[in-house]
């Protein structure tokens, strides 16, 4: 009981810290689609969407976990384990300041959040990548924290959800952070060779070495409306091309037109979504949250 | 002395001279034993001043030398009867990539590596050995079939990247990538990867996963190109130079992260200097791994894959 208050307690203050970052003018924002002045408690509502033009506005992994997650059923995994600084690299600045302003920017210690929840009634793994956090970058730590959580779903039998919000690979850890796509995919295709699920979700933007590996990777893939969704981001391609890229071009509707996800959903919908998927696909249901909280504790985590 | 490295060049001049007196003794039946010493030391002194403390940068300008051994090239030197197959079998014919059946001294391997081109005529065809997802999914393909057939595969890395445009991304690029390491990392056979040039970014490591991975001492794997690094964290592509210094890409580097196996040592100087020593190196390397990973049952093969990517990687745990 004292474990579940403490982290009642941390989730609550972790609401409460997205919503400052969201909403540093106060009461009121712009939207970025059709600059309507939007309160802050209708876009709170329409979970941080536009009513009027659908824009998605981009939130923070605290934030998802909300959105898809049953109330308080979310119980942070792999907590952990930290980035260190490999190669001793520095540009404009040095990585390992770059990591530190990152942390007390946004409380986090990573760049994505690994958990366990109930979705829907169903017990599953969860990695909510933070774009907040170096672009939600992935580097030696979410290469780890991903593939260890494929593991557990594994253990657990349960189904991993993905959400990512990336520009990709994190180039301060050079060649180690290529390796986390290999690493990540690897341990998907165990995930695979065990017939469990992959829902994957692509949130704006969704780009680089996240895209070439594990965000590729769903049974079914789940992009919202208007995301950034490739491999090269579109200014290497216009660099290299020298022409005007198509309209819409690599947005989450253009994926759909050819053939590179499942569906474009909702914020509004994306829970249910994925709720649907995850009921096709297994026979297991229901529980209560007191079970999650149960489970993590007999992995002592 | 088009084609060649401004580093390089001194070293060259003196070699031409060094071939140039020679010719000359010999028409003119003059003894020069003594000068010749004398410059053959020269030679040998200045080889190792060039090549004994090269950059990150020029380590780089050799891996991308344009006469550099490539894909090809090292499938003539090593003897291979190989036949070349085509085509993904879904979109079309990627000739930045090539793969085929190759009989390799006693053994018959799937070969599938970037190709780069050798003048702006090929290179156009080969697009500067820049992959689309046709050419991932050619390459999967074909080492599908070796997974099939129970073929050990050898995969040969040199490519600056996978080709950022606007087909390559409506067909999937990063899908073809991720399904490729998805896949690479359980078939049932062994591969050997052996980095002979440019090892660049996720188009690289789309065929780049393997049991063994070998790198030339030469060549350069990196997460993304120095001048992409430069122009997005140096705000700045020229400054490419101290992009590659703090990255880490030579064989050196990548052998201290724990990332490759072995270093393949090049004649001196680099593989295009002597283009067929090189290849024997790379042969004797990737005959030696084949006979350990051939002892290996396709579990352990498959179980000890997956082990080596999971300790990829730095971190702390507290
Ligand atoms: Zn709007």
């Amino acid at each position: 009981m004292k474990d579940q208050l403490s982290w009642l307690r941390r989730r609550k203050r972790g609401i409460k810290e997205a919503k400052k970052r969201e909403m540093p003018d106060g009461l009121w924002r712009k939207c970025e689609g059709c600059s309507e002045i939007i309160y802050h408690k209708e876009l709170e509502r329409n979970l941080w969407t536009c009513s009027k033009c659908n824009y998605h506005f981009r939130i923070s992994a605290a934030q998802y976990r909300d959105v898809l997650t049953d109330d308080g059923s979310f119980v942070e995994l792999l907590t952990g384990i930290e980035s260190v600084d490999p190669l001793g690299f520095v540009d404009s600045k040095k990585y390992a300041d770059r990591l530190v302003a990152a942390k007390k920017k946004t409380g986090h210690n990573s760049a994505v959040l690994t958990g366990s929840a109930r979705v829907g009634g169903h017990l599953a793994m969860m990695a909510i990548l933070d774009f907040a956090f170096l672009g939600g970058s992935m580097g030696s730590v979410m290469g780890e924290k991903i593939a260890r959580l494929t593991r557990m779903a594994i253990e657990e039998r349960v189904p991993l959800i993905t959400l990512s919000s990336t520009g990709g690979a994190r180039m301060q850890e050079g060649i180690l952070s290529l390796m986390q796509m290999a690493k990540t995919s690897a341990m998907l295709a165990k995930l695979d060779d065990e017939g469990l699920l992959h829902v994957a979700i692509q949130a704006h933007p969704t780009t680089g070495g996240v895209t070439a590996s594990f965000a590729s990777l769903g049974d079914v893939i789940v992009a919202e409306p208007g995301a950034l969704i490739g491999f090269a981001g579109p200014r290497v391609i216009q660099q290299t091309i020298k022409q005007d890229l198509p309209d819409g071009f690599q947005r989450a509707e253009f994926l759909l037109d050819h053939g590179m996800i499942d569906m474009v959903v909702h914020r509004k919908e994306l829970k249910n979504a994925v709720v649907k998927v995850i009921d096709f696909f297994t026979d297991d249901r229901r529980g209560t949250a007191e079970d999650t909280l149960g489970q993590a504790r007999k992995q002592g985590l | 002395m088009a084609g060649w490295l401004e580093f390089e060049k001194p070293l060259l001049e003196l070699e031409q001279r060094i071939d140039e007196l020679r010719s000359f003794a010999d028409s003119q039946n003059i003894d020069v034993a003594k000068e010749l010493h004398r410059l053959e030391a020269k030679a040998e002194d200045l080889r190792r001043q060039i090549y004994g403390k090269l950059t990150r940068w020029q380590v780089t300008q050799i891996a991308r030398h344009p006469r550099r051994p490539y894909t090809a090239d090292y499938i003539r030197m090593l003897g291979v009867d190989f036949t070349e197959l085509h085509g993904d079998r879904r979109f079309g014919d990627d000739e930045a990539m090539v793969g085929g059946l190759g009989f390799f001294g006693d053994r018959k391997v799937v070969i599938v590596g970037h190709q780069k081109g050798r003048d702006t005529k090929e290179n156009i065809r080969r697009n500067f050995g820049m992959a689309h997802p046709e050419g991932y999914r050619k390459a999967l393909r074909l080492m599908s079939l070796a997974g099939k057939f129970g073929r050990p595969i050898i995969t040969f890395v040199d490519t600056p990247g996978a080709y950022p445009g606007i087909g390559a991304e409506e067909r999937g690029q990063a899908e073809a990538i991720a399904y490729n390491l998805h896949e690479m990392s359980r078939l049932p056979v062994p591969i050997v990867v052996v980095v002979i040039g440019e090892g660049g970014s996720g188009g690289a490591l789309g065929i780049g996963v393997g049991d063994r991975v070998l790198m030339l001492e030469y060549a350069i794997y990196s997460v993304i190109s120095p001048e992409g690094c430069a122009s997005i964290l140096f705000r700045d592509a020229a400054r490419a130079q101290q992009a590659a210094e703090a990255m880490k890409i030579t064989a050196n580097d990548l052998m201290g992260l724990g990332v490759i196996d072995e270093i393949v040592p090049e004649p001196a100087g680099g593989a295009h200097r002597d283009p067929e020593r090189a290849a024997r190196a790379v042969g004797e390397a990737i005959a030696r791994h084949l006979s350990d990973l051939e002892a290996m049952s396709p579990e352990e093969l498959v179980r000890k894959r997956l082990a080596r990517l999971m300790a990829m990687g730095e971190f702390k745990e507290v």
